[in-house]
């Protein structure tokens, strides 16, 4: 390690030494010890950090006779797309046999509401709380935030016998409203420090022509806060169609989201395992926020930054 | 006119007061009811309906009898310390290896990253299948000729919970590594040039300066990466169901186990406050620095 240590700190000791000789920056190499060494850790991470994924895709074009003489590292000799055609429409759990396309399905109609009521409710929350803060409203704030760190296992029961009061209790709309709670926090707060940092002229200009509450959030930080909305968009897709336990615990099977019928699939202990199959259905259920990363790129980096790191 | 003032201020800012009632719910009733709620049933002995039958505190002498319990915490603690250390350190080491100005450095992050993005029931499937004792890694590595290698963490029980933090760390070391790449641009260049001047060598100005200087990068990823262990289930769930026997609770899993399965919510309400707790020993010092300091400023 110090070794390595050493071999770094060479090129700034060089250029100190060489002050008084040629100007200008020092010629790079390609293969200096430094340039090996830096991507060489560099690329043998990215190998660990893709094997997996590889290892997923491979499996999962394969038929059984080959996975059970062959290396799960081989690449297939005869692609078949059959594992994928049994996972999304014939894999069985309990008794449904109609594969993971029911659990997409379901996960659809549970993330599209959840998203658009979470972002709808925190929007216009953090921009109350940016620009029309009233007495006692930073209090909530500091509560929502602080219950952010609570375990869930701590509220999931009361939250079993409030939806049981009201009728929800095991319907997609119950779960609906669990997500928009549990999201809450994170986009509130983004919402709030984005609306913050936003020029108060413009609010004020606003207020000035006699626009309200309303007309203010629809006519001037809806449009101009796009990109921030965008960012939650990503963060909420993820982590609801991700979600296991809340699925779990407020749904009942036949509105099971695709996590939890994905875990039932691969772990249901009768029947012979058929690993190429279960591999296709990991990739199904990991496609919807894989496709979102890979497209989104900066943006989600900007989500995660701005969920965890307070701006 | 006093009579017609009073309800005007509480109707003064009203679609802003309209606005925060979700917000308002969620924090009183949810947050702090839902909490309230479930520390007190915890010193009921409600079976299968939650009853305010007091009983003390015999939940918690009976919940720390419990041997499925006392496992799930020392696999709680040896998963935390793992993924906290090595997280930590490979976070900020990859991190660091990305910010010497590299090429290709979009390409590597994306690579690095893209784990965080899958849920844990993906990450735990996948490992379940590269840790598979007959086709996974130690098949293979057997068949090349080492008959005797053994790397089955999964059906060992007494190193399930390494084979599950490994899971962890490849799905969340991503995350991290972003923090501390935020932290180390907000380093001002000027630094990194008067260290050259002063001839420290590169991994001193990172042990010395940087890393003080990122405290509250620290902390904040800290408090992240701290919350995330102790909520740890479904990937359990994925990867060994618990097993081999019992080898692989978790704390999370057995509040969820006594509420909905045995059936015995004053142990799982008994449960899930000491979750609670340990929760609250990390945040509470961090919430006083962090919203009291702010305020002092």
């Amino acid at each position: 390690m110090s070794d390595q240590a050493v071999s770094l700190s060479v090129p700034s000791g060089a250029a100190h030494a060489d002050a008084l000789g040629p100007s200008g920056p020092k010629p790079r190499h390609i293969f200096s010890r430094r340039n090996i060494f830096l991507y060489g850790t560099l690329i043998v991470a990215a190998l660990y950090y893709l094997l997996p994924l590889y290892v997923m895709i491979v499996t999962s074009l394969k038929g059984m006779p080959e996975i059970r003489l062959g290396n799960i590292f081989s690449p297939p000799l005869e692609i078949t797309f059959e594992p994928w055609v049994k996972a999304w429409s014939t894999a069985c759990t309990g008794l449904n046999c109609d594969g993971l396309s029911r659990g997409f399905w379901n996960s659809v109609r549970i993330t599209v509401p959840s998203v658009i009521l979470s972002i709808a409710i925190a929007s216009v929350n953090g921009y109350a709380l940016a620009n029309w803060r009233f007495k006692g409203a930073d209090t909530f704030f500091i509560i929502l935030i602080v219950g952010a760190f609570i375990p869930y296992q701590v509220m999931i029961y009361p939250i079993v016998i409030i939806l049981r009061e009201i009728g929800l209790y095991g319907s997609l709309s119950g779960l609906v409203i669990v997500h928009s709670i549990f999201g809450m926090p994170i986009l509130t707060l983004l919402f709030r420090n984005y609306f913050t940092s936003m020029p108060e002229e413009l609010f004020r200009a606003a207020r000035v022509d006699g626009a309200g509450f309303w007309g203010i959030y629809l006519r001037i930080m809806l449009p101009m806060s796009l990109p921030i909305f965008v960012v939650a968009v990503i963060l909420q897709v993820t982590g609801i169609w991700n979600d296991f336990l809340f699925g779990v615990v407020y749904t009942r099977p036949d509105t099971y989201p695709m996590t939890v019928q994905l875990n039932n699939i691969v772990n249901s202990v009768q029947g012979v395992k058929e690993y190429n199959v279960n591999m296709a259905a990991t990739i199904l259920t990991g496609l919807v926020p894989l496709v979102i990363y890979f497209i989104s790129g900066r943006l989600f980096v900007r989500g995660i930054a701005a969920g965890a790191v307070k701006g | 006119m006093s009579k017609s003032e009073r309800p005007s201020r509480l109707f003064r800012n009203l679609n802003a007061k309209v606005a925060s009632i979700p917000m308002i719910l969620t924090a009183l009733v949810v947050f702090v009811g839902g909490t309230a709620w479930t520390v007190l049933y915890s010193f009921t002995n409600s079976k299968l309906l939650p009853r305010l039958n007091f009983v003390g505190l015999d939940q918690y002498y009976r919940l720390w009898a419990t041997p499925r319990w006392l496992i799930s915490i020392e696999n709680l603690l040896i998963y935390g310390v793992i993924s906290l250390v090595f997280s930590l350190v490979i976070g900020f080491i990859l991190a660091a290896l990305l910010d010497q100005k590299i090429r290709f450095e979009d390409t590597f992050r994306t690579i690095f990253l893209y784990p965080f993005a899958l849920s844990f029931i993906v990450t735990g499937l996948v490992w379940q299948w590269l840790l598979n004792p007959d086709f996974g890694i130690q098949g293979v590595i057997r068949r090349l000729g080492w008959t005797s290698f053994d790397f089955d963490p999964l059906y060992n029980s007494s190193i399930v919970i390494y084979g599950i933090s490994i899971a962890a760390l490849w799905q969340g070391t991503g995350l991290i590594m972003c923090l501390m790449l935020a932290g180390l641009r907000g380093i001002d260049e000027d630094i990194w040039k008067a260290a050259r001047v002063d001839g420290i060598p590169m991994w001193k100005t990172y042990l010395f300066i940087i890393i003080p200087m990122m405290r509250p990068v620290f902390i904040t990823t800290l408090v992240i990466i701290a919350s995330g262990i102790v909520k740890v289930y479904d990937l359990v769930v994925a990867q060994t169901s618990g097993g081999p026997g019992i080898a692989s609770e978790v704390p999370a899993k057995y509040v969820y186990d006594y509420m909905f399965f045995a059936q015995n919510l004053g142990q799982g309400f008994a449960a899930s406050t000491m979750m609670l707790l340990s929760v609250m020993i990390v945040i509470v010092p961090w919430a006083y620095l962090e919203f009291g300091g702010r305020k002092r400023v």
